[in-house]
């Protein structure tokens, strides 16, 4: 099969600069978001996420310039989320040059907003976020604002609804991974990869690369997403491609 | 000298920056303006006829705002370049939507790849969406670009040539489609250039240096 599996860094901006935390707390300054995201598409990444952690409205406007900033300079697909709670917010990121955006929270409490942007801009625009947290034995839950919450809803469930409700793709990220460096959660990662029809990328806990790697022959993945262990030097992208090209995966090397 | 001009067309479907700020990064010297007034178009050097959505609604402004009719000239007098669905748009017609009448520059239909689709057992996802190859025909656009690059696809409906003469791109994804379509001064492509990287921007720079003869 000759699509490539990608691999997409994360940019969690927050007031315009990229930070990082453990567990969705303890942030750490990494720099600033366009300087990044040029440097990540020099190194060959193949798409970048770009998710606004900023709680204040003031901050949105400060978003837009930044995706404004990227788009202009990176020619590899950009995904924006944060924030995304009605068509007007799709609108305004799109025409910022986002091709996609990545709705959270608002689908959880509304999913019909799903369907109403699918409708409205097209499937292949409208990323479905899913923070999820083991609760028992093959058993995830959705959680919301930054983990805390709990909704009762069950993961794989979620997952399914969303990609018949026009989700184009799904971000999944293990809340009990994030920022911790063990691993993405191949469990709920491989359960929701095999029950849906349309591109799940994961997310939350690499370390290592060898995590990719298991991400994507482990877990199914189409795509997988990491930010802290290329922010802060340990790894380019252009080396994590070469390791799971080595280990037998389709890449994007050229 | 005066600057050449490249005409992006605009008509209401979607967010054409990327296009716009690619096309400008690799011709500094062109000035690329986003337009939907026909005489803008009439005048320019090179035009591109982007497209994202439903075929449905861009065919519908399509024939509202008489771009169907610009293009209909511009394809006889210089360079055209048709993105993602402005290559669909291109072919007679789409199973998309219930089945849609489109412009019919190329002869052939957009087909849906299927909810069933398949490759050596394993179950493909619809959309095709990511980086996947293009076996290059000879064309002046691909001047540069090593044969078999990837660049980055994002549809669900594809090309399927009746010509394959002007199939000038092949990729595969379960089914063979045409991923470039071109004849006399027409270049189309089913991926985004625009968000394809280097490989992506050598084409556009060769779509902007190019005078329309293969």
């Amino acid at each position: 099969m000759a699509l490539a599996k990608r691999i997409i860094p994360c940019l969690d901006v927050d007031k315009g600069r990229v930070v990082k935390g453990v567990n969705f707390v303890g942030i750490r300054d990494a720099g600033d978001p366009v300087e990044i995201a040029k440097r990540y598409n020099d190194q060959g990444a193949d798409e970048i996420t770009f998710l606004d952690i900023t709680a204040s409205h003031e901050g949105r406007d400060t978003t837009v310039h930044m995706v404004e900033a990227i788009a202009e300079q990176v020619f590899i697909p950009l995904t924006v989320g944060g924030g995304i709670r009605e068509l007007d917010d799709i609108r305004r990121m799109l025409n910022a040059g986002a091709d996609k955006v990545s709705i959270n929270s608002a689908a959880v409490y509304n999913p019909e907003f799903v369907k109403a942007a699918s409708d409205k801009f097209g499937a292949q625009c409208i990323v479905v976020a899913i923070d999820a947290k083991q609760v028992g034995d093959n058993h995830w839950e959705i959680f919301t604002h930054g983990g805390r919450k709990p909704t009762g809803i069950n993961a794989v469930e979620w997952a399914v609804k969303m990609a018949e409700f026009g989700a184009g793709e799904i971000l999944l990220t293990s809340m009990d991974r994030d920022g911790v460096k063990s691993g993405f959660d191949l469990g709920v990662t491989r359960a929701i990869v095999d029950s849906v029809n349309i591109p799940v990328i994961a997310s939350g806990g690499v370390g290592n690369l060898d995590h990719l790697v298991d991400g994507v022959k482990i877990g199914h993945a189409d795509a997988v997403l990491a930010a802290s262990i290329f922010h802060f030097g340990e790894y380019t992208v252009q080396q994590a491609k070469q390791h799971m090209a080595a280990a037998g995966i389709e890449m994007r090397l050229d | 000298m005066s600057s050449k001009l490249c005409a992006v067309i605009d008509y209401g479907m979607g967010n054409l920056h990327s296009a716009h700020g690619a096309l400008q990064t690799v011709a500094p010297d062109t000035k690329v303006v986003v337009t939907s007034d026909a005489e803008v178009i009439r005048k320019a050097d090179h035009v591109v006829l982007p497209g994202v959505g439903a075929i449905r609604d861009c065919m519908a402004e399509i024939r509202r705002q008489e771009i169907d009719q610009v293009v209909a000239e511009v394809r006889k007098t210089k360079p055209l370049l048709g993105i993602c669905v402005g290559l669909q748009a291109m072919m007679e017609r789409s199973e998309e939507n219930g089945g849609v009448e489109c412009m019919g520059l190329f002869p052939g239909e957009v087909k849906f790849f299927g909810n069933d689709l398949v490759e050596n057992g394993e179950k493909l996802k619809v959309p095709h969406m990511g980086w996947n190859r293009v076996e290059q025909v000879a064309h002046p656009l691909w001047a540069g670009i090593a044969d078999n690059s990837r660049f980055y696809f994002v549809h669900s409906y594809y090309v399927q040539a009746a010509n394959v003469v002007q199939v000038k791109g092949r990729g595969h994804y379960g089914v063979d489609f045409a991923a470039a379509m071109g004849e006399d001064n027409v270049f189309a492509v089913q991926f985004h250039p625009e968000k394809s990287h280097n490989a992506g921007l050598a084409l556009l720079k060769n779509f902007l240096a190019w005078d329309g003869q293969a």
